[in-house]
């Protein structure tokens, strides 16, 4: 396949701006033109939608308000009324992906969240943090997090090393979900795209109508991945609060 | 509230009238049912689901095999520690898939969620939405 032409094409990072600090490449590339934009899209669609706040909202301040009452009703109903100080972290890691990930599906445009390096960025991120709430909330009572109650001790050694490599996986199963979706999602996307043309006016309009379904799934998971990735923060945020 | 702001826009007959028809709508019974189903539930495909227990299973063997391998190289114990957790790394992505199937999700340690109230709480979350608001 030609040069460019290939459906994995469209992940390939290009630098814009060079940028060299203390000999670590810190270019600024499409990859990061694109988180740029997501925060700048999210932020006008938020003040933006906010800038009057109505009684009787109209259609922008509806939006904004829903968006924030669904992540406000998640943290409650999972996290309880605990997780409040923490709901801006989630509300800004859902609409950070949520953005993003419908920004990937603009023609011509990079999905960041195609990338394993910032998706587990974002997931080891909400390990650590969540670990540092657990450790500081209940101090050494943590350990027992990997002990669950009413096991006989002679299980401990076997049971101990499962619990923390089963805590350990959590970061990893978290980023690829969203990286692994997207990443397939975006390459089915092309692969059939480029079927309608080598197949051609004869059989072409059968990948056409592919595509087209296929498009309006991608915006789904789109979604989904996007309130899978905020709601599993929330619940190891709830297993951080309160254990077991 | 945002009436202080503005009150010229909006006669207060006007209101009475709009709290009156949300009020209606927000006790249908369709709308509760919608928000039942739709809040906090992930849509669960088969191939949704299908993945997320292949994802959970492969990660756990991942970690166990990543501390094995450099339980080797710290103690030159080449591949005996590597073996004996990638056992225990499977042994957790079995954990991981069947806390997910059970409903549990990914808690740690047998945090059992009380299912009864969760469904209680859902409920009154229309509610919710004006009363945080402004």
């Amino acid at each position: 396949m030609a040069e460019g032409q290939s459906p994995l094409a469209q992940f390939e990072i290009k630098t814009l701006v060079p940028i060299e600090m203390f000999g670590v490449n810190a270019s600024f590339t499409n990859s990061s033109l694109f988180m740029v934009l997501t925060v700048i899209t999210v932020s006008l669609f938020l003040i933006g939608g906010m800038r009057r706040s109505a009684m009787i909202p109209g259609r922008w301040q509806s939006m904004a308000e829903l968006s924030y009452v669904f992540i406000a009703n998640m943290v409650k109903d999972n996290v309880g009324s605990e997780g409040r100080p923490y709901f801006p972290f989630i509300f800004t890691i859902f609409m950070f992906i949520l953005v993003g990930n419908f920004w990937g599906m603009m023609p011509y445009s990079f999905t960041f969240t195609s990338h394993i390096a910032v998706t587990f960025a974002m997931a080891f991120f909400v390990f650590i943090g969540v670990t540092i709430i657990a450790i500081a909330k209940h101090k050494l009572h943590f350990l027992t997090f990997f002990m669950p109650p009413g096991v006989p001790m002679v299980m401990a050694p076997l049971l101990i090393p499962i619990e923390i490599i089963s805590y350990l996986s959590r970061p990893i199963s978290l980023s690829v979900r969203l990286f692994a979706n997207m990443l397939a999602g975006h390459t089915l996307l092309k692969v059939f795209a480029g079927f309608i043309i080598s197949l051609g006016v004869a059989a072409g309009w059968l990948p056409f109508v592919f595509v087209v379904a296929l498009t309006g799934l991608e915006f789904v998971i789109a979604f989904l991945q996007a309130f899978v990735f905020a709601i599993l923060t929330c619940l190891y945020l709830n297993d951080a609060l309160h254990l077991h | 509230m945002a009436s202080d702001k503005d009150p010229s826009k909006q006669s207060p007959q006007d209101l009475d009238d709009f709290g009156q028809k949300l009020k209606k709508a927000r006790e249908s019974e369709e709308t509760r049912r919608l928000w039942k189903s739709n809040v906090n539930k992930a849509p669960n495909s088969a191939l949704g689901v299908a993945f997320r227990v292949s994802v959970e299973l492969v990660s756990a063997v991942a970690v166990g095999f990543a501390i094995g391998w450099g339980f080797d190289q710290l103690l030159d114990t080449s591949p005996w520690s590597m073996v004996v957790f990638i056992f225990l790394g499977f042994g957790a992505g079995v954990m991981n898939v069947y806390r997910m199937a059970v409903g549990m999700n990914n808690a740690i340690g047998y945090s059992e969620k009380d299912d009864a109230s969760q469904a209680d709480k859902v409920e009154e979350t229309p509610e919710e939405g004006i009363d945080r608001r402004g």
